[in-house]
């Protein structure tokens, strides 16, 4: 236990890393709504992957119920993630492994460095990781004379390529097959030359690639899907086999995890491995998946990190209403349904984790004031299919609306003159605070008329309510209220009965 | 202040409301009351559809059927422990054993691998791998291209909790659920990437 | 059965035929209704944006107007508000700390039903035109929207009540659960992901060859009706009340007189409410 505990909240760490927007989402959404390629793109691959889950969800006659213990036991996780932490690492050091903390993205990624050095080597194999993508590891170490290949299918296209991941899952989704071609005839020095855009031919080109770097390389880095804290185990989640790779043959592994994936239990897992691969590829199960604990002699590497990483999880965590966040098990199911992302993709969103949730966790983990990142939770239509397809039943919309709230109430004071926006709201809170106030104002509808044209259309609105009619017209306004002909009515039947 | 305590710290403050870890329900099916046909036929399914090649076979018949599996094979792998008998008639036997491990080089140019396996999950199609004897170490049933995997009829659960509750995950664990696969390319699932290209699980009748 | 009618603030000033057609629709089925007076707004649109200080006035108006009435149930023509008074108002309640509000707004919420949840589970219609004579021969197709899908899990209630109108021709919608872009302020704040939306959405609709577009809730299909008549399309809007409450003897305007229609419809409605 630590001594320092007083039962208060402290002051929050936020993170750091690649999790901000460096423009308004509404900015950076119109520059990709506006690429053709991209949306058809994102339109085919999220409308297969939708239909996939959809059918593998439904073969299951108790997926709520895993749903929902899913969502128990992540909400258990946080409310012991202190003790859960420890218990961990006791497990995992027992059998050898050794662990590292990292406050944030800096730290982490000097310790990744250092653990390099020690093992001797200047290029390392990476398995997929979120966390190595947050903390910006391929960037530093790039940096640092240190050359990192990503060995995932998706990662290496978009690494090949000199571009950002769009999405957490197949980080290629804004890419279709014959731009994977052509980037592969590009960038991959010994590709055949007739390589033809069949995904087969591609996997193919993509295996003679990385298959000597497999065989030879030293060092690998992982993030990981879950750790049990009873055993010390850890688990990665994968389809390629570059994770067995990457996990099996180097003599050191070093894995990259934030402190929140953890699970009490090892029968925690039959939940888990039941909800994501149905989640995330619409699989019932997903070709491999790797158990370690820590060291075993003779099988597999013999050096074993694990560099714990806060970087704004803490700080997500101090929020209560935001702190479910954390539960998510990095699916993409959130991404794959929802509107917005499906038109916008995943760059638009700035930080390493797009979509719903990253539009949730990315300003949890800064705060909601660092950069851009305020502009995210906006970044809906509140229409909730995230939340329906979540597996572990992270309330998104809810959350979006508490970001936003935390977002006006950040900017209250701040502002010697309140925007478009504030006024408005203010206003209309003081008219439909009363039925009485509500009513005087709709005795002034005919005026509506005054601003639609002869068809009794509105077709151009002032200041922040131009966006509609952008696309949109408004019809022009009745003569009548409501609220003023029931009033009339039933004066009417009263003096009737009266009479 | 070490970074250990520094989080740890953080994360206790972090909860400051002292939220309750509610009771885990688990009111999802943790049995699936097949008999071992329907195990054997399910497992079978969710195989083939994951584009592995199925055989079911009485224990008389796996070495006639491995050495099938395996013809044009100039070497294959076994992992020490394998029953004999399994592999008799398939000649190119290369045994992995803790004493005398192949290098990758080794793995990487042998044609195939055969191994036994820990459980497997019908409903899923998953074989696991526990690496006890006959099973090997975690890069034997991956480097070489083909992997021919017995399953015994017993070892086959209905559900992944049934599989899960008897196995011990100390030991090094891999799930697999067909041949590698990759779903990058537009999300259209395409077998055969970095893992073994080929897979035939043998199923053995009890 | 004495019912009272949340008219909702965008159907009480813009769409009041919406709200007259639910009143004729009650009191056909022999129920009284009552017009809470103090009523304004659930205070979605502040919740929603975030301006949650500016939204506790308006929801303890709505608590205060509701309890001020006898009634045995309330009702509103939409799933949005009614998920607002059902979900949100406790929420808000407990969010700023005001136990007291949030238990009459908890004890508001769970009195208070979307019009077919009430009309289906309540009030036992299943059949429109036998039970209410509801006529409105034309090609419709209908949009379920978000709120009233994944919130209040109204799943059929909507479509089932349409096909039982005499005459309807009911188009299925294709992709009909995506959001059709409106979320309030978002249409304003992120207008061109929402304009995206809303012209997949129109793409969809003008695809099932229907000449009309319904649904359950007014903020939609003034979404919707303001993308169709700014594209030129021939395809009108119309709330799936004011179809339940069209009879032969008292029409609701067929599509081709919706569009920009309001001062007709009003007459129109309130004859049929005569």
């Amino acid at each position: 236990m630590s001594s320092t505990y007083l039962g208060m909240p402290g002051v929050p760490v936020f993170g750091s890393g690649n999790l901000h927007t460096a423009e308004p989402f509404p900015v950076a959404a119109r520059r990709e709504l506006d690429n053709e390629q991209l949306r058809a793109n994102l339109g085919h691959a999220t409308h297969t992957i939708r239909d996939k889950r959809l059918r593998v969800v439904a073969e299951l006659p108790d997926w709520e119920e895993l749903r929902e213990a899913g969502s128990a036991t992540k909400t258990a996780v946080m409310a012991r993630l202190p003790e859960l932490l420890e218990e961990f690492e006791g497990n995992f050091t027992a059998r050898g492994g050794i662990i590292h903390w990292a406050r944030d993205a800096a730290e982490a990624n000097e310790i990744v460095r250092e653990l390099i050095r020690d093992a001797g080597a200047d290029e390392v194999v990476k398995v997929k990781s979120m966390a190595t993508q947050e903390i910006g590891l391929n960037e530093y170490l790039e940096e640092q004379g240190i050359s990192a290949f990503e060995t995932d299918l998706a990662e290496l296209i978009v690494q090949l390529d000199h571009d950002k991941p769009s999405h957490i899952l197949v980080p290629a989704i804004h890419k279709n097959r014959s731009q994977i071609r052509d980037i592969f005839l590009r960038e991959m020095p010994d590709v055949d030359p007739d390589l033809t855009d069949t995904p087969a031919r591609l996997a193919e080109a993509a295996r003679l690639h990385l298959r000597r770097k497999f065989l030879s390389a030293k060092v690998a880095i992982s993030g990981a899907n879950f750790a049990l804290a009873d055993t010390g185990t850890l688990a990665v989640v994968e389809s390629e086999g570059n994770g067995r790779m990457c996990l099996t043959l180097p003599e050191t592994l070093i894995t990259v995890m934030g402190v929140e994936k953890l699970l009490p239990s090892w029968t925690d897992l039959e939940v888990f491995m039941q909800l994501l691969p149905r989640s995330s590829t619409g699989e019932r199960m997903n070709p491999y998946t790797s158990l370690w604990t820590g060291v075993t002699e003779g099988d597999g590497p013999q050096n074993v990190h694990l560099v714990l990483l806060d970087n704004g999880r803490s700080a997500a965590l101090a929020d209560e209403r935001g702190r479910s966040a954390l539960h998510c098990i990095r699916c993409s199911a959130c991404m794959n349904v929802c509107p917005v992302y499906e038109r916008t993709g995943g760059h638009a969103y700035g930080s390493t984790y797009p979509g719903p949730i990253g539009a949730i966790l990315s300003p949890l983990l800064t705060g909601i004031t660092s950069e851009e990142n305020a502009s995210l939770p906006y970044a809906s239509s509140l229409c909730g299919a995230c939340y329906d397809a979540c597996p572990v039943k992270i309330n998104i919309p809810e959350i979006l609306v508490h970001l936003r709230s935390e977002d006006v109430q950040s900017r209250r004071g701040t502002k010697k003159v309140p925007g478009q926006m504030d006024v408005a709201m203010k206003a209309a809170s003081w008219v439909m605070g009363s039925g009485r106030r509500m009513a005087l104002v709709e005795k002034a509808l005919p005026l509506g008329k005054l601003a639609a044209g002869p068809d009794r259309k509105i077709k151009k609105l002032p200041g922040v309510a131009a966006g509609w009619t952008r696309s949109r017209d408004l019809p022009a306004p009745p003569t009548q209220s409501f609220r003023d002909w029931w009033a009339k009515e039933h004066e009417q039947t009263a003096s009737k009965e009266q009479a | 202040m070490s970074a250990r305590t520094e989080i740890l710290d953080r994360l206790r403050s972090a909860l400051h409301d002292a939220p309750e870890a509610p009771e885990i329900p688990r009111k999802y099916r943790h049995t699936s009351g097949m008999n071992e046909a329907e195990l054997i036929e399910l497992l079978r399914d969710r195989l083939l559809d994951y584009k592995a090649g199925v055989s079911v076979v009485d224990e008389a018949s796996v070495p006639a059927r491995v050495a099938e599996l395996l013809a044009g094979t100039a070497s294959y792998v076994v992992p020490a422990g394998l029953d004999a008998r399994w592999t008799a008639l398939a000649p190119g036997r290369v045994v992995d054993s803790p004493e005398e491990p192949l290098s990758v080089e080794e793995l990487d140019g042998a044609d195939a691998v055969v191994t036994g396996s820990a459980a497997a999950v019908a409903e899923t199609g998953t074989i696991i791998l526990d690496g006890s004897p006959g099973q090997g170490r975690r890069a034997c049933s991956l480097i070489p291209d083909h992997h021919v995997c017995l399953v015994r009829a017993g070892d086959i659960y209905g559900v992944l909790p049934e599989a899960v509750r008897r196995l011990d995950v100390t030991h090094p664990l891999t799930w697999i659920s067909g041949p590698s696969a990759t779903s990058d390319i537009e999300l259209q699932r395409v077998e055969g990437v970095h893992g073994p290209r080929r897979l035939d699980v043998v199923i053995i009748r009890s | 059965m004495k019912i009272a009618l949340f008219a909702t603030c965008i159907v009480d000033a813009m769409y009041p035929s919406t709200a007259r057609a639910t009143v004729s629709i009650l009191e056909r089925l022999g129920h009284d209704v009552v017009f809470p007076a103090g009523q304004a707004c659930c205070g979605q649109m502040h919740l929603n944006s975030g301006y949650f200080p500016e939204a506790v006035p308006v929801v303890r108006n709505h608590v205060e107007a509701f309890e001020a009435e006898e009634y045995d149930v309330a009702v509103a023509p939409s799933g949005s508000c009614v998920a607002s008074v059902k979900h949100q108002h406790a929420m808000l309640a407990r969010t700023v700390g005001d136990a007291d509000l949030e238990s009459r707004a908890t004890a508001v919420g769970v009195r208070t039903y979307e019009l077919s949840a009430l009309l289906t589970d309540v009030l036992g219609v299943t059949d429109a035109a036998a039970q209410l004579g509801s006529w409105y021969p034309h090609r419709v197709t209908y949009h379920p929207s978000c709120h009233g899908m994944r919130l209040l899990r109204l799943g059929d209630r909507q479509a089932d009540l349409l096909r039982s109108v005499e005459g309807l021709q009911l188009e299925p919608l294709p992709e009909a659960d995506q959001c059709c872009g409106f979320g309030g302020t978002f249409s304003l704040k992120n207008a061109d992901v929402s304009s995206a939306m809303l012209a997949d959405k129109n793409a969809n609709i003008a695809a099932t060859g229907a000449q009309l577009c319904t649904g359950g809730d007014a903020s939609c299909l003034m979404h919707i009706g303001g993308g169709l008549s700014r594209e030129g399309s021939s395809i009108s809007t119309l709330h799936f009340a004011e179809i339940l409450a069209s009879t032969r003897e008292h029409p609701a305007p067929p599509p081709d007189a919706i569009r920009g229609r309001t001062r007709n419809a009003a007459r129109l409605a309130g004859k049929a409410h005569q």
